[in-house]
Formats: C-alpha cells, structure tokens, sequence
C-alpha cells in the first residue's frame, strides 16, 4: 500500500489488521523504563506501597491523556502536526515541538540500543568478557582501575564507554561505539523502510518478545537461592512512605513518560485507524497493559536482585570463614555457612581482641538488599553480574538483552513515526521524495548527530538529555495538548467526534478527569518538577579514577557552558509554541481587514475551490 | 663417648628444629583446603602426603637450582588441624644452612602447577603464603568474537535493505510501465476503475463535478 497513488486522491496507510495496531502501541509505551526504572521506584519507595501512588496516577492522568491523543488521532486522521493545526492554527506550533522533541529524544534513546547491542554481541563470548578483569601492561597483577572498582564495573565505564573524567573533556570518537550506533539505526531502517506496512510486521517480534523473555526470567528466578528474600523484602509495602510528596510526584512523572505521551506517535499511530474504531478500550488495554507489564517485570528483576544479594552476603560470610579459619588454624571446612555464627560466638567469646582485630567483614543481607540501581546502571553494571552467577551465564546474559533490544526498538518505532509523518504534513519534503529515501535521509543524519554520544564523554550527555530533554519538555506539550482539545476543540464537539467513533459519549470520569483533573495534576507535577530541579545547581556522577574516594563516582557540577546548552535544549522545542501562536495572531490580523472568513477548523479546500469554480460558472 | 654420639645424632633434628620454624625468615607458610577442593573425594592428610610434599618441593628445587635436592632437605614444622605448615629448604651442601626465601619461592612459582597437580589442587586450595599465583592471561582469540556476531547481523540487515530497495524501485517501474498503457484508455474506464478498486476515502465533490463539467 502507497502512499500516493496514480489516481490522484493521497490514500493513508492503514493497519492490515487491528492487533498490529494495538501490538505497536503498546510496543511503544513499553519500554526500557518499564524494566529498568519503575522497579528501582518501587524499591526506593517503600516496595508494594508504592503502586498505589503508580495506580492512582494511571487513572486520573495517564489513561485520560492516552485516551485523549488516541481519539484525538483517531478522528481527525493526521498525525501530531496536522491534528493541532487543524483544531487551531494558533495551537500548530504543539505538533512542531513534538516532533522537535521526538527526534531529539530518538538520539539519545537509539545510543542506548546501540550499547544493549554491544552487550549481545559481547554475549557470545566464554567467558563473558565483564567478568574478569583484564592483566597491567607488565602482566605482575591486574588493571589498577578494574582492581579498585569491579570487572563489571570497569567493562562498562572502560571497555564499553572509555568514558572521560569529565563532562567538558570530549575524548574522541569511539569506533566501536560507533559501529554499534550504525547497526542500531540500520535495524531501525529496515524496520522502518515501508512505513507501517513493515513495522506492523516487525512489532508481531519486538513487541511480544520481552514478555516471553520476562516470563523465561521469572521462572528462572524463582528456583535461585536468595529469590524469594529478594521478593519479600521489596515488596513489602512501608505505608509511611506515602506521607512523603515526592513518591507522588515520582509517580505521576513516572507514568507520564512511560506512556509515552506527548510524543506525536500515538497520535499517528492511532490516525491509520478506521474512522469507527472503539478508542476507548484500545487506550484502556494500552494503558493497563503498560502499567501491568511494569509491575510483571519487576518480579523476575527483584528475584535476581535478591539473589545477587544473597549471592554477595554469602561470599561475605565466606571471606570471613576463610579468615578465621586460616587464623585460628581449624580444620577446612569445619565452619561453614550453616554453623557460622556458633563458631563465630565461640570464637568471640574465647577471643574476643583477636577476633576483633583481625576486621572481619560487616555482612548484612539488607545492606546488599538496599544496593539499588536504575537505568543503564541497572542492566549494564547489576544484571550483568548477577548474570555471572547464573549457570549458564551466556544464555541469560543473550536472552536479556535481546529483550532489551526489543524493548527499546519498539519504544523506537512511536519516536521516528511522530519524526517523518509531521514533516510530511509540514511539506518540509517535496512530495516526489519516495519514503524509503526520507526514512534513509532522518536515520543518516540521526546517525551524524548521535555521534556525540559516541565521544569519551557520551554518556554525560545522554544522561543530560534523559534527565532535562525527556521530561519537561513533554509536560508542558501534554498540558496545552489536553487545553487544546478539551477548551478550544471544546469539550461538546470531543464528545461527538468519540460518539461518532465509539458510538457513545464519553462518561463523567473521563470528563471530569479531563477537564478538572488532568490538566491540574500537569500543572503541579510541572511546578514541582521545575522547582525541585531548580533548587540545587544541577550536578552529575563522573567516573573519575584519580578520584580519592574511587570507585565511587565523583559528584561533578555542569560547567556553565553546559548549563546553556540544557537550557537550550529544553527551551527550543517548545519555542515553537507561542511562535506558531503569535505568527497565526498576526497572519489573522491582516487577513481580518481583508477576509471576513474567521478560521474554521473543518476548512476543507476542495469545498473552497468547488464554491470558487460554481460562482465563476453562474 | 656414648653420651656424645647421641649427642651428634640428636644435634640434626635439633638443628632442624630450630631450622624450621614459624615466622621464620626463610620460612614459607603453606595451607592446604583439602575438603574445599575435593569435597567428598577430600584425602585424609597424613605422614605420606607430607613426603609427597617434600618430595614435590625437594624436585621443583632441584630443576630449578641444578643442585641435587633430598627429601631430607625440606623441612616441615608446626603443622595444624587446618592443614597449614611452615616449611624451610636446607642447603644440600650444608645442612645448617638455609636455602634463601626469594629462591625458593622463584622455584615453588616455577613448578607451581606439578606441584598442585600432585595434590589435584589450585593455586587457591594449595596457597603458599606470599607467593603470587602466576595470573593466566586471558584467551585472545584472533578475531574478538562480538565482531564475528556483528558482523553476521549487519549483513544480513543490509541484505535486507538493499532488497527492499531494489523490489521497490523495481515494482515502481513496473508500474510506471503499466500506466503509460493506461494512459490511452477512455478517460471514463479509468474513472470507473478507480472507482471500484479505490480504498481511500471517497471524495463525493469530484465525481459530482464530473456531470457538470462535461461540455
């Protein structure tokens, strides 16, 4: 299926059948964060109390607002750009700034599949290159810097990222890095290259896959020693844990962006529907969905956290073992795990100076429980070794980020969509341009910029676009989205438009929540998220080994000339929305005194050039 | 003269005595963790592993010094239940004298694998103390083998590309073929086959116009 076809009339894609819509939906709102940041929340937040919050903020802003883009998209059959300037050509500049946003986001988030790559491909290795640490130049001991810190850790930040000491030192291009960012924008090339047509058939891989890699993971998990420790211990809710305003916040932030909302590619996805295509339920089973895949997800990652914790405090106990066998001489294998703490009671009743001298490690199960992680240090730097006490390391360690790959091509696959259908609708490119070439020309150039994060210094910069590009930016594109639609569309002619597509009006819940509700809920998640940034100087972790107190990371803060760039960052997207608004108040102005015709969003201009063409034959 | 002649015999285990012992400077500690290495195949540490040990320290030294070394030149001392001992090397051209720490130690990391082999162990298991295990570097194969997976993912991606490339600009010729045959049918024939064969949203205003405009 074209997109133009030789009769003249431009026909839209469409989905070949309605699960691959809802398989690139979801594969969309699922994504990296899902596996690696909504279990961290859980566990810094109290466990199992902390999904009330997650809940509570799912259904009074993540489904409305989900709801909201789906039907928008649905109905007026454009994708982000086209949507917004139909409802108000003074609201255009929103669906400018979701595309701004959704390319700048798609750079950092690909530089991340291309790392997960460079762990699969290293996968196949025996044994698993993160698991020892390589030899010094004179081959007398090991590397200093892998000795201080682990060999996971030095894999990672040395062999992996060759990472700088500091933000303002670029370092050079990395080649592997960049070969792996070349494979990953290939793959999403090639998923890419026919439109929908070929994403609708990759999403029946990319999306289906992690939940069968999860479930593998689960069953796995729970048959480890220490699993079910893991489980009870991060599960447990801590009630108090409510009273304190951030969790809130975390949430409602959390289900924000892990829904993917304010991209544009939702909207665009949902605008290859057919016109009478039940919404409602599509944005229901989306959003549950992504929520419940969060909280499946975090069962088998709290299984293995716990077994690397039990893991960890069992070597623990075993170094002491060691020492105070060697020390006082017993035979071999006399104490063990089981009976340690007798023969450590009978030793430091009998000897107690000795034993007290001979420092012997401090082994608690919840110190090792608490170590939490998130984000690339949760799969680059925990999973992986946990992984490494796994019989059968390989296999884990492939199927892990495969799943991984999976989960972040398919988030992928909602950020170029709200890229090339807005620039098509902006006719930024000449029509004869065949898609394969735009698609090719988008990627190429991703490619170029995203070298930067390829430099010794990439990661910096991927954690400044993750922590400032990928968040406010979208809240604030959200709330003139839901203003947009719910008080200049209007909130009567919304409830036609989904009566006409779902065949009923929407309920009070949905209308209060949009009307009310929602936009509040930005409003404060907005305020509070700028303020609690605004509080202290922005600082970030560097890798430093001339730090004295390394391997823990030396707390940097941004140079100012980085400081610029953030706020650059999150400023030029959204600039484009009072812009769009002011050029619009002014091209109305002029038009005012020449044309009485008010901007009416339904304008059509095949009816003005039929009205045209009749009054000049009368 | 009989007291004297024992006297001469006790005067060597009495010299080894105080040869061999703890903390000794030319001394070397050495631990056993039988029952760790072997677990239920673990053997009882007796009298004649001990001579399996001096005999497997008396031969690393002579391999290593090209002097002749005997059993009776390994002195073992101060043994425990944990299975750990001290253990000095006497000269073999004066018993008094020891054999130095540094050259003993260079011959024990030379042979160091004979050594744990003769007592199925490792370099953890048999620990001589102060002795660093020679590290084994790490396997290097030729070509590092996540470049071989890379390398088999990439060109299956760009086969996959350039197919799709190829198919399409191929089926686009064809059809621009296809419509220049069109293009001498009757102007009404084609409208009804757009008609028929169109999923797209039907314009009404355009088919409307059609009566009108035909003169």
């Amino acid at each position: 299926m074209g997109e133009s076809k030789e009769s003249g009339a431009e026909e839209r894609p469409k989905w070949d059948n309605k699960v691959q819509y809802m398989l690139t939906s979801i594969g969309f709102a699922v994504g990296l964060g899902n596996v690696w940041r909504f279990p961290y929340l859980c566990q810094i937040y109290g466990g199992g109390a902390f999904i009330i919050p997650y809940l509570i903020a799912l259904a009074f802003e993540g489904l409305p607002l989900l709801y909201l883009e789906l039907a928008i998209g649905q109905r007026l059959r454009m994708s982000s750009v086209g949507v917004w300037r139909s409802i108000s050509p003074l609201l255009g500049g929103v669906g400018i700034s979701s595309m701004i946003v959704s390319f700048l986001v798609s750079l950092y988030y690909n530089t991340i599949v291309a790392w997960v790559l460079w762990y699969f491909f290293h996968s196949f290795q025996e044994p698993l290159p993160w698991s020892q640490c390589p030899l010094n130049e004179n081959k007398t001991g090991y590397n200093i810097e892998c000795e201080k810190s682990t060999a996971v850790n030095y894999f990672w930040y040395r062999e992996t990222l060759n990472i700088t000491p500091d933000v303002a030192i670029s370092g050079s291009l990395q080649w592997w890095n960049v070969v792996c960012l070349v494979s990953a924008w290939s793959v999403v090339y090639i998923c890419f290259i026919k439109g929908i047509d070929s994403i609708g058939k990759a999403v029946y891989f990319t999306a289906t896959f992690p939940y069968l890699v999860l479930t593998i993971f689960l069953i796995r998990a729970l048959t480890l020693p220490g699993a079910t420790d893991g489980l009870v211990y991060l599960f447990t809710p801590d009630w108090e844990i409510l009273k304190n305003p951030k969790v809130w916040l975390d949430a409602a932030t959390q289900i924000f962006f892990s829904l993917s909302i304010a991209f544009g590619g939702l909207i665009a996805f949902s605008s290859y529907n057919p016109e009478k295509n039940n919404c409602e339920r599509d944005a229901l089973v989306v959003g549950i969905t992504n929520s419940a895949t969060s909280i499946y997800g975090s069962i088998p990652i709290f299984a293995i956290l716990g077994f690397k914790a039990k893991t960890a405090f069992n070597n623990c106990l075993e170094d002491n073992i060691l020492t105070l066998t060697n020390y006082f001489n017993i035979a071999d294998q006399n104490m063990t795990l089981e009976n340690y703490d007798q023969w450590f009671d009978h030793f430091n009743t009998t000897y107690p100076g000795e034993v007290s001298a001979l420092s012997l490690r401090d082994c608690d199960l919840k110190n090792f429980l608490d170590q939490s992680a998130s984000g690339t240090g949760l799969a680059f730097i925990v999973f992986t070794e946990a992984v490494l006490e796994m019989p059968g390391s390989q296999v884990w360690a492939i199927l892990f980020f495969i799943m991984l790959f999976t989960l972040g091509l398919s988030s992928m696959f909602g950020n170029i969509e709200g890229i090339l259908t807005p620039m098509r609708e902006l006719k930024l490119v000449p029509k004869w341009v065949p898609h394969e070439v735009l698609t090719g020309a988008v990627c190429l150039v991703s490619v170029l910029i995203g070298l930067i994060f390829t430099l010794g210094s990439g990661n910096y910069w991927v954690e400044i676009f993750n922590s400032y590009v990928g968040s406010i930016p979208f809240l604030v594109i959200a709330f003139f989205e839901i203003v947009g639609v719910i008080y200049i569309h209007g909130m009567k002619r919304f409830s036609e438009d989904i009566e006409f597509m779902t065949g009923r009006k929407p309920n009070i819940y949905w209308k209060a929540c949009w009307m009310v509700i929602s936009p509040i809920m930005l409003l404060v998640v907005f305020v509070s998220y700028v303020v609690i940034q605004a509080q202290t100087y922005p600082t970030y972790p560097a890798w430093n080994p001339d730090y004295e107190s390394f391997p823990e990371t030396e707390m940097k803060p941004y140079p100012d000339w980085v400081f610029a760039i953030i706020v650059i960052l999150i400023v030029a997207p959204l600039v484009s929305i009072p812009l769009v608004a002011v050029y619009n108040l002014i091209r109305r102005g002029l038009k005012k005194s020449s044309d009485k015709g008010s901007l009416n969003p339904y304008k059509n201009e095949a009816f003005e050039i039929e009205t045209h063409e009749v009054k000049q034959r009368d | 003269m009989f007291y004297k002649i024992v006297l001469f015999l006790c005067l060597p285990s009495v010299l080894a005595e105080q040869l061999c012992k703890p903390n000794a400077p030319d001394g070397l500690k050495v631990r056993l963790s039988i029952k760790t290495a072997l677990d239920s195949e673990a053997y009882e540490w007796n009298r004649n592993e001990k001579f399996l040990f001096q005999a497997t320290i008396a031969f690393a030294m002579s391999q290593y010094t090209g002097q002749e070394f005997k059993v009776s030149n390994i002195l073992v001392c101060d043994e425990t239940p944990r299975v750990s001992f001290w253990f000095v090397v006497t000269s073999p051209a004066n018993l008094s004298q020891l054999m130095s720490k540094g050259v003993v130690e260079l011959a024990v990391r030379k042979f160091r694998n004979r050594i744990n082999n003769a007592f199925l162990l490792s370099d953890e298991t048999l620990e001589f103390v102060g002795v660093l295990p020679t590290l084994a570097s790490p396997v290097e194969p030729a070509t590092p083998p996540w470049l071989i997976v890379f390398g088999v993912m990439m060109s299956l991606v760009s086969a996959g590309i350039v197919f799709v490339l190829v198919s399409t600009v191929v089926q686009n010729k064809r059809k621009r073929k296809q419509k220049g045959d069109d293009q001498d049918d009757d102007e009404e024939t084609r409208v009804k086959t757009v008609e028929n064969g169109c999923d797209g949203v039907y314009n009404t205003s355009f088919s409307e116009d059609e009566p009108n405009t035909r003169m």
